[in-house]
């Protein structure tokens, strides 16, 4: 077992290989669609200027992404009411969704580690070799067994994206996932995928 | 009128927070099946133990708990209008008690109600009548991640060289479940609508997902097209979560509806492996869950 802390080092990160077990500890920031899209077309692209709270925002969370982790979820939230937040639920969301977006908000912040389920595509793969990074796969709808990790809510950003789409800071221990891309050019989901085909394109002769 | 609204919010509780007994056992059998220390075991002893954690502590199994479809059967003289009513406000209470996660979100402007309360559509309520004086609710909480890996193709279709049988079906159901891989939160549960138009085939593709895991459709030509589906899909080798492993799907579900001679739709629905669904019948004054 990898015992990781955040943020994590070059080496280390070039030390995992697909199949590792690892146990996150220390600091991270959640973000889904609506954060990457906002990253993207706010500091990346450029396509919108900043407004209202965009860069006191950037500037928070632009050292915890440094080295660190980005986890695609969306939690169930307790303490709404009174803001003593408690993660309840905190499971992956599908990651495929930010392959559009994430090899570039990997490098424009120097996140490495991406945590979803699913896995992700081609782009993203190449960014993990250029970072270095690593995609981590957590066990998809392990929610109440995920937040039993989350020790701490630290804060949260974009509370206006909603409470699934809003960035969480969260202090983790022992966070549980597998390396299922590494910075190696390894993808066990592009390994599965091209496995089943083979098995698909027998069960139909084609 | 009676108000079943507290009722309604134990409903959804339970079935946010307590996965059904069929559930549970097909996910210990798919255990028992993945070679030990293997990735595919790892993660469904995760699933397990979350399932464990997730009745005792009454808190949601999966952070996405989904669009809520509700499935209401009411005897002659209930008022469909005062259910529906009664049922958002159980939703809007659930939702306060984080037994559900706020999920509506308007589609234009982005923002997301805070109460799971959306348009006439959010929550899905089908109402029918039934004979007899029982009211059931039936309740299915389905997230995005499997909602996205859904599919619908009309046949025949010249890539999948799927015709217009019972083969083409098949054709089109396994690879949606290929096309799917983890991505749905693998092992799986299908429902297949045969026919129908692009509306009621897909509506027919959720429904049925309210029959128990185990049961054998009366029609042998389903039954038999289930099983094999069930078998096949199998073999593809996705396993749990997208691991690779010997468990991809846990069911298939079937139902054939009638079509227009223009049209032959096949809707497949994926069911994540935290599939949340239950029922609750009022007899008299007895509430009853299952």
């Amino acid at each position: 077992m990898n015992h990781l802390g955040l943020p994590i080092s070059p080496d280390d990160i070039r030390r995992l290989r697909v199949g590792d077990p690892v146990l996150l500890t220390g600091v991270m920031l959640t973000g889904r669609d609506a954060a990457h899209k906002w990253m993207i077309d706010t500091f990346i692209k450029k396509t919108r200027l900043p407004t209202g709270d965009d860069l006191q925002v950037e500037q928070a969370i632009r050292p915890l992404l440094a080295g660190g982790a980005i986890y695609h979820c969306g939690p169930v939230v307790g303490g709404l009411d009174t803001q003593d937040y408690r993660f309840l639920a905190a499971g992956p969301t599908t990651s495929i969704r930010e392959e559009p977006y994430q090899g570039d908000v990997m490098q424009h912040f120097q996140v490495r580690a991406v945590i979803g389920k699913g896995g992700m595509g081609p782009k993203t793969l190449a960014a993990c070799g250029e970072a270095p990074g690593v995609y981590l796969h957590a066990i998809g709808g392990a929610a109440t067994l995920i937040a039993q990790t989350v020790t701490r809510v630290l804060g949260v950003h974009k509370l206006d994206f909603g409470v699934p789409e809003a960035m969480w800071v969260i202090e983790v221990k022992d966070f549980p996932a597998v390396v299922t891309m590494d910075a190696h050019g390894k993808s066990l989901h592009a390994e599965i995928e091209a496995r089943s085909a083979e098995r698909l394109a027998q069960l139909v002769g084609a | 009128m009676v108000d079943f609204s507290g009722a309604l919010l134990e409903l959804i509780r339970l079935t946010s927070t307590d996965l059904p007994p069929d559930v549970e056992a097909a996910l210990h059998q798919a255990r028992s099946r993945e070679q030990p220390g293997s990735a595919a075991a790892g993660a469904l002893d995760s699933i397990l133990e979350n399932v464990s954690l997730a009745r005792e502590k009454s808190s949601p199994i999966c952070q996405d708990t989904g669009t809520p479809l509700f499935y209401v059967r009411y005897p002659a003289g209930s008022s469909p209008r005062r259910l529906r009513g009664q049922i958002r406000q159980a939703v809007a209470a659930a939702t306060k008690k984080a037994y559900l996660r706020p999920n509506a979100v308007d589609s234009l402007s982005g923002k997301n109600s805070g109460n799971n309360l959306g348009d006439e559509a959010f929550p899905t309520i089908h109402f029918e009548e039934i004979e007899g004086d029982d009211l059931t609710v039936e309740l299915i909480l389905k997230g995005g991640g499997c909602e996205n890996v859904g599919a619908q193709v009309s046949l025949p279709d010249d890539r999948l060289n799927a015709g217009r049988d019972l083969e083409g079906v098949r054709r089109v159901v396994l690879d949606a479940v290929h096309r799917a891989q983890g991505q749905g939160c693998a092992p799986g549960i299908l429902g297949v609508a045969i026919g129908g138009d692009r509306g009621s085939s897909f509506a027919a593709s959720k429904e049925v997902l309210l029959r128990p895991l185990d049961d054998v459709h009366p029609q042998a030509e389903l039954a038999e097209l289930e099983a094999r589906l069930l078998q096949e899909g199998n073999q593809l080798g996705i396993g749990p979560m997208g691991f690779g492993g010997e468990t991809t799907l846990l069911g298939v579900k079937a139902i054939g509806l009638h079509r227009l001679p223009a049209s032959f739709f096949v809707s497949v629905s994926y069911m994540c492996w935290a599939y949340r669904r239950r029922r609750m019948v009022v007899h008299g004054d007895d509430v009853s869950y299952s």
